[in-house]
């Protein structure tokens, strides 16, 4: 039965996304309970996977009977794991306080917004699951159709953000598929394990494949100077899109460059003829820089965490691009803490804008007054953001400083910590006016339901949990997650 | 450099037709103002990548993948079924993007009246 756990989690899914829209098209209520039901079991599973996985190594599933490389292949080692926990996890927490918020925003649609989010769950799990790089394509797809769908459910403007979001999407998707195609050219096969080991690394197609799949994932993950759909997307989405979206969407696209570069390629390939791991380094530098600036311009709340989320995601591909154990770790470390974070940030936004019917800074003047438990997990969060002790924000960053000294990058360095500062100015103006502005009196401003406030409060303690138990998290699943060859010493 | 140009386009014209169509379709999804006139670009990229795998397949003297008691058990005879199958499902994908695209459409030009971008941007502005 345990060797079958990898792939009940999609199948799960699936089942979730035809049933959904038949139950619940006449009672929105059954729809939601069912969708939340379907992310607690897929959480549940993915947490007994996980012991299992890391009790007793790799688990291998051939679907249909077919052994690989022939047939597709789902393998759940501690990286996959460690990514389905947080997918199932975040999804579990954000739709389970956020059934009115969902009837409020798509009236009479509520089913099918369901039925999306499940796809949306379906791709993303796969894609974590999967061992077949064509399969990845598949779930990359289904994920990020899903996504378009969900982003166009929100305000006036969210149609136009979904389709630059659609096109930009599907470029990247098309980029990695014709860089596979290489890949297949020169290797005949489609299985990651299976490919590691037949890849040559100075034949000129395997850079070039390098290339396409780095540039057409970066698309999806929003890497700058490709950012450009997220700001728009991340807006203009409805409420609980975007604390959907927000934490895990780019998080994923994160897992599919570090096991496609770390895992199938190796370094002699992305440090060899071509600097792909310097050039992600570089790029995600000025990323982190500009994303932070350009949140600290904004005035429109959601947006101003749209641009942090270029910024927080840039950060991972720092690590990614630093490429050194320690600098790895860190980047995993922040895919925990920055989805923990974000999906605490964006409900406490989404939740408060219907009462004070606006998204501007200063609708947020004394508000911490009002919704105290609220605002208690949304300040830590910010905090984790700027990254201080002792939350899981500064930990994560530490270990990436730590990574880039390591490799003697001072700049990457120096930039880090000066985009620190910037996030610093941003959220720490926020703090500011929840706590010390005065109320505007003709507010009837209530605390957020206790369905909502529950999910809420959790990811604020999860928060600052993260920053106190970082070396166990380390030590239980990144010494295992990270690719052949890389060892924290310690 | 001559010799480049003679190989690619003398000895691998299908490639050059690849990298042709590519950059069309990159060409309208960058360059054209409609929205519509951008979902075919998209569309030409995606056809681009998808005739890409067909010939990687193309064997020149091959047969269509069934058994052939002519041929025998000799893979060089017969064309590679895998791409094609990938493809198919590629093609899916495809489908799946455009469908999702045009219902978008259908829906900004219910709201605004128009597709194109720069109108459209200007319209967005004064919301």
């Amino acid at each position: 039965m345990s060797h079958q756990l990898p792939i009940l989690v999609p199948v799960l899914l699936l089942i979730g996304v035809v049933i959904v829209p038949l139950v619940g098209s006449r009672r929105p209520a059954v729809a939601h309970r069912l969708t939340v039901a379907l992310c607690g079991a897929c959480f549940a599973i993915a947490v007994a996977l996980t012991m299992k996985v890391l009790r007793h190594g790799p688990i291998h599933y051939a679907l249909g009977g077919w052994p690989p490389p022939i047939g597709i292949e789902f393998v759940a080692d501690p990286l996959s794991v460690f990514f389905l926990l947080i997918v199932t996890g975040i999804a579990l927490l954000v739709l389970a306080g956020s059934g009115p918020a969902v009837t409020r925003d798509t009236p009479g649609r509520t089913a099918s917004f369901f039925a999306i989010t499940l796809a949306l769950l379906l791709g993303l799990s796969g894609i974590v699951l999967t061992g077949d790089l064509f399969n990845l394509y598949v779930f990359l797809e289904i994920s990020s159709i899903s996504a378009y769908a969900l982003v166009s459910s929100g305000d006036a403007r969210s149609g136009v953000a979904a389709f630059r979001y659609l096109i930009l999407g599907t470029l990247g998707a098309s980029l990695y598929l014709l860089g596979l195609g290489f890949l297949y050219t020169v290797t005949g096969t489609l299985n990651m394990a299976d490919m590691a080991t037949r890849l040559d690394p100075t034949a000129a197609p395997v850079h070039i494949a390098a290339v396409m799949i780095t540039v057409g994932i970066g698309l999806k993950m929003a890497m700058f100077p490709m950012h450009k759909w997220l700001p728009d997307a991340y807006t203009h989405a409805s409420s609980t899109a975007t604390a959907l979206i927000a934490p895990i969407m780019t998080k994923v696209s994160a897992y599919v460059l570090i096991r496609v570069l770390f895992f199938v390629f190796g370094a002699a390939i992305i440090n060899g003829a071509l600097p792909i791991a310097k050039t992600i380094m570089w790029l995600s530098v000025a990323g982190v820089v500009v994303g932070s600036t350009m949140a600290v311009a904004q005035t429109d709340l959601k947006r101003m965490l749209a641009y942090s989320s270029v910024a927080q995601v840039a950060y991972i591909g720092v690590g990614i691009g630093l490429a050194t154990p320690v600098a790895l770790a860190g980047a995993l470390l922040h895919v925990l803490n920055h989805a923990a974070m974000k999906s605490c940030l964006f409900l406490v936004i989404g939740a408060v804008e219907p009462q004070t019917g606006s998204r501007n800074l200063s609708a947020l003047n004394g508000i911490g007054r009002k919704m105290p438990w609220t605002f208690a997990a949304f300040s830590a969060a910010a905090i984790a953001m700027v990254g201080l002790p002792p939350t899981g924000g500064f930990f994560s960053k530490w270990y990436l400083v730590l990574g880039g000294m390591a490799a003697r990058e001072w700049w990457v360095v120096t930039f880090l910590l000066v985009s620190s500062l910037l996030t610093a100015i941003y959220f720490f103006r926020l703090l500011e006016q929840i706590y010390a502005r005065p109320t505007p009196d003709s507010s009837s401003i209530e605390d957020v339901p206790l369905a909502l406030r529950f999910p809420i409060l959790i990811l604020g303690l999860a928060v600052v949990f993260f920053g106190l138990s970082n070396t166990r998290i380390l030590d239980l699943f990144l010494r295992g997650a990270l690719p052949p060859g890389m060892v924290i010493p310690g | 450099m001559s010799e480049l140009l003679q190989e690619l386009i003398v000895d691998r014209w299908a490639y050059a037709c690849t990298i042709l169509l590519l950059s069309v379709g990159l060409y309208g999804i960058v360059m054209k103002k409609n929205l519509i006139k951008k979902l075919v670009g998209m569309n030409i990229l995606q056809g681009a990548v998808i005739l890409f795998f067909i010939q990687l397949a193309y064997k020149r003297g091959g047969t269509v993948p069934i058994y052939d008691v002519a041929f025998g058990h000799q893979p060089e005879h017969y064309i590679n079924p895998l791409p094609h199958g990938l493809m198919l499902t590629a093609i899916v994908v495809s489908v799946a993007t455009t469908g999702v695209a045009l219902a978008l459409l259908v829906s900004i030009h219910r709201r605004y009246g128009t597709l194109n971008e720069d109108e459209l941007l200007r319209k967005l502005r004064e919301l």
